[in-house]
């Protein structure tokens, strides 16, 4: 795996953009919990939006690193702006342009590659957790439609997007067989937005319930086949892993920066405190696991580009980088001191963000499940 | 050895448990939210002794021992670790400093009205540039005839709003630095004297914190508590019980966080089964478990020797140091079992994470602990 000089000219430019106009909103949006939509324009407009589709569909074409580089860079000034783009490349505009037909891809990608539209994916409900096969929502055949009733809940950009990929039950008897994925249009009568959730963290990103009441779905709208839902879901979920990982991996390291540049500057017992032997072995832990992380996670982008196996690697990715950069968000508070709890400094946002990677797109616990089972098969 | 709770003891715990259960847990959320706790409140503690705990009944006080104390702030910080603080700040920095360091004089001026809840207590040594290093201190108070002039400013005051009496820590000799500490008792409305708006933090929302400026600010002589210069040790002297109770803080956080992770282990399921039948959740819930009874019993030991007036500032910074990372490890272990309503507000859970983040910083971080902790073997 090499990152190469076009995934650091690519760095540079995301960072600049990320450091000029996305990290002078991000203290506002977590205290007013205010969805930025100018923001996803500008990185439309940048490319941003559409990273993981080619040209023929108003996509970049970018490799997964570079993607990845896009989502670290994003979530290293701003979770919440991290993980809107993540959900909406990954597990939007995702599996629409792998397990969409011609048809559905030429209508639904480019104005979502562009940033004109937000994408979101429909999956967990509140009896579908970890356990996401045990859907309980339904889509009935009615002739040329699908008659689609039933409940999503801790849905990434669920009231702000216009192009939604659910999954619901077409065939009750076939468990996680029977389940199949439908793409869904803002305003479809019967399509409503539930409540709107109330976070930790990330509280500059939209999570809301979905609510589907008899909403009519054209039989053209299903993607794929009946019953390969659950299929297309997990191979959707792997390479979301990668964005999540990309996601805490970002938190992390801006976490560490900023710890790093206050022990240089805080003066304690009459020298800074970066002096003294228990913070420097907290920054070079904090600087190793971090860049452990990075590797794992371009380790699995760098697999996937190569049309190779990623599904353990992207949970290792994913599991690693989470739980040790909530760690490394805890050390940078506690060099911090006191300052490090008040929400006039950035690092107690960083720490609630970074929660979110623990748990979103497969808690840590089922990452150590999808590892496991690899590794046992 | 005898682990057994006196009766005293076990009734002192069972009331408050009682009381912290019924009335104040169902107002935790609110007060977190609103990030702020009704003063009426604070009249409720004492008219139940809570507000004079450690105080003989000659001052008003409860006259209780100092294990009954700590197992009282176990349970107020179970029900709701905000109030829990500011009580806990009243109790053991205030009317405790003053209880064992002031004259009669000023013991039956201040005592009673704190001990009745008419005043509230609040402690201040952290300033800006002096966190971890408090001997540091930049805030000057010189000796002029029958007052102190006192001008600096001070940080990160619990009570600091809704205080009335406030017991600081100041320069009298400049010069001598940590040595020329004093310790003065300051009451709300002094001229010079002036409370900063309230921190807005990450956790412990329902208790206030501010800071205090002081301008030119002329504090009587006879307001010197303890002798001249005596500060810095009469400081460190009271960080032992306090660090005890932030330690009681961490268990009964994490104590409340764990019952909620059980109670939905056992209610959530998933792949077909409560998921507390998945040996991943049960053994995360007996590792919990053991954490917290290590750590409570780290924490009676020092609130033991404390009460045998024995030293224990090792003991007391170990049980702090535990605590408080378990109560860490606990929380984030109790949103990992709620899964995604973990990191919703509308689950309890989420507040304890928050709240439990400060107890590794605040009466010394972790590694100031670690510090008192490695002097002492290395002595």
């Amino acid at each position: 795996m090499i990152i190469e000089e076009k995934h650091q000219s690519f760095r540079n430019k995301i960072r600049d953009f990320a450091e000029e106009h996305i990290q002078p909103l991000a203290k506002e949006i977590d205290e007013q919990q205010r969805f930025p939509h100018d923001s996803f324009k500008k990185l439309g407009q940048m490319g941003i939006m559409g990273m993981v589709v080619p040209p023929d569909y108003g996509g970049t074409g970018d490799d997964m690193i570079t993607y990845a580089i896009a989502v670290e860079e994003l979530s290293r000034v701003c979770g919440s702006t991290g993980i809107t783009v993540a959900a909406h490349n990954s597990l939007a505009v995702y599996p629409l342009y792998l397990f969409g037909n011609e048809k559905q891809k030429k209508k639904y990608i480019p104005p979502l590659a562009k940033g004109e539209k937000l994408g979101a994916f429909g999956l967990t409900e509140t009896g579908a957790g970890s356990d996401a096969g045990a859907t309980k929502t339904t889509a009935e055949l009615k002739g040329d439609f699908y008659l689609i009733n039933g409940n999503k809940c801790f849905i990434t950009n669920a009231s702000v997007a216009d192009t939604l990929v659910i999954t619901a039950r077409t065939d009750p008897g076939k468990g996680s067989k029977g389940i199949s994925n439908f793409i869904l249009e803002k305003g479809m009568p019967g399509l409503s937005v539930g409540k709107k959730e109330n976070k930790m963290g990330l509280r500059g990103s939209d999570t809301a319930e979905l609510v589907f009441e008899n909403v009519k779905v054209p039989r053209e709208n299903l993607l794929g086949n009946e019953g390969e839902g659950f299929k297309q879901f997990l191979i959707t979920l792997d390479g979301g892993r990668v964005s999540i990982g990309a996601m805490a991996l970002g938190i992390a390291q801006g976490a560490y920066e900023k710890a790093t540049e206050y022990a240089k500057e805080r003066i304690q017992f009459e020298k800074p405190i970066g002096y003294f032997q228990a913070i420097q072995w907290k920054l070079a832990d904090m600087a190793t696991k971090i860049e452990a992380a990075r590797h794992l996670i371009y380790h699995a982008a760098w697999l996937k580009d190569q049309n190779k196996p990623y599904i353990k690697e992207s949970a290792m990715a994913k599991l690693y980088a989470s739980e040790v950069g909530s760690w490394v968000c805890h050390q940078a508070i506690q060099i911090f001191g006191g300052y490090g709890y008040l929400r006039e400094y950035p690092l107690e946002r960083y720490l609630r963000d970074i929660k979110l990677c623990e748990i979103g797109e497969g808690t840590s616990e089922i990452q150590r499940i999808v590892i496991a089972r690899d590794i046992l098969k | 050895m005898d682990f057994e709770l006196n009766e005293d003891q076990r009734m002192i715990k069972e009331a408050t448990r009682d009381f912290a259960q019924e009335k104040l847990a169902p107002l935790a959320q609110e007060f977190d939210e609103k990030e702020k706790i009704p003063k009426e409140i604070y009249k409720e503690l004492a008219d139940l002794g809570y507000m004079g705990m450690l105080l003989p009944e000659k001052y008003g006080g409860s006259n209780l021992d100092f294990i009954s104390y700590i197992l009282a702030m176990e349970e107020f910080a179970k029900a709701c670790a905000a109030l829990e603080i500011s009580i806990s700040v009243h109790n053991s920095l205030v009317c405790d400093a003053i209880f064992h360091f002031a004259t009669e004089k000023q013991k039956e001026k201040y005592l009673p009205r704190l001990a009745k809840g008419e005043w509230i207590g609040a402690y201040s040594l952290t300033e800006p540039s002096a966190g971890t290093d408090a001997g540091s201190l930049k805030t000057t108070a010189i000796l002029k005839g029958d007052h102190f002039l006192v001008n600096g400013t001070k940080s990160f005051v619990s009570n600091g709003e809704i205080a009335d009496v406030f017991i600081i820590f100041v320069l009298t000799n400049p010069e001598a630095k940590s040595k020329g500490i004093s310790c003065l008792i300051v009451e709300k409305g002094t001229e010079g004297f002036s409370v900063g708006a309230r921190e807005k933090k990450m956790g412990l929302r329902g208790s206030d914190t501010t800071e205090l400026s002081f301008e030119d600010c002329k504090i009587p002589r006879e307001n010197l508590l303890s002798e001249e210069n005596k500060g810095f040790k009469l400081a460190l002297t009271l960080l032992d019980p306090s660090r005890i109770a932030v330690g009681a803080q961490s268990i009964g956080i994490a104590q409340a966080a764990f019952d909620e992770a059980l109670e939905y282990s056992k209610q959530r399921v998933q792949f077909g089964q409560a998921i507390c039948n998945f040996q991943a959740i049960q053994f995360k819930l007996a590792d919990m478990a053991t954490q917290i009874e290590a750590a409570r019993l780290l924490v009676y030991r020092a609130a033991y020797l404390k009460t045998k007036n024995q030293r224990c500032s090792i003991e007391a910074a170990m049980a702090k140091v535990f605590a408080s990372e378990v109560a860490n490890m606990v929380v984030n272990e109790a949103v990992q079992i709620h899964g995604g309503y973990g990191y919703m507000k509308e689950y309890a859970v989420e507040r304890y994470f928050r709240d439990a983040r400060v107890t590794e910083i605040y009466e010394g971080t972790s590694e100031a602990q670690r510090i008192v902790i490695s002097r002492g073997l290395l002595r």
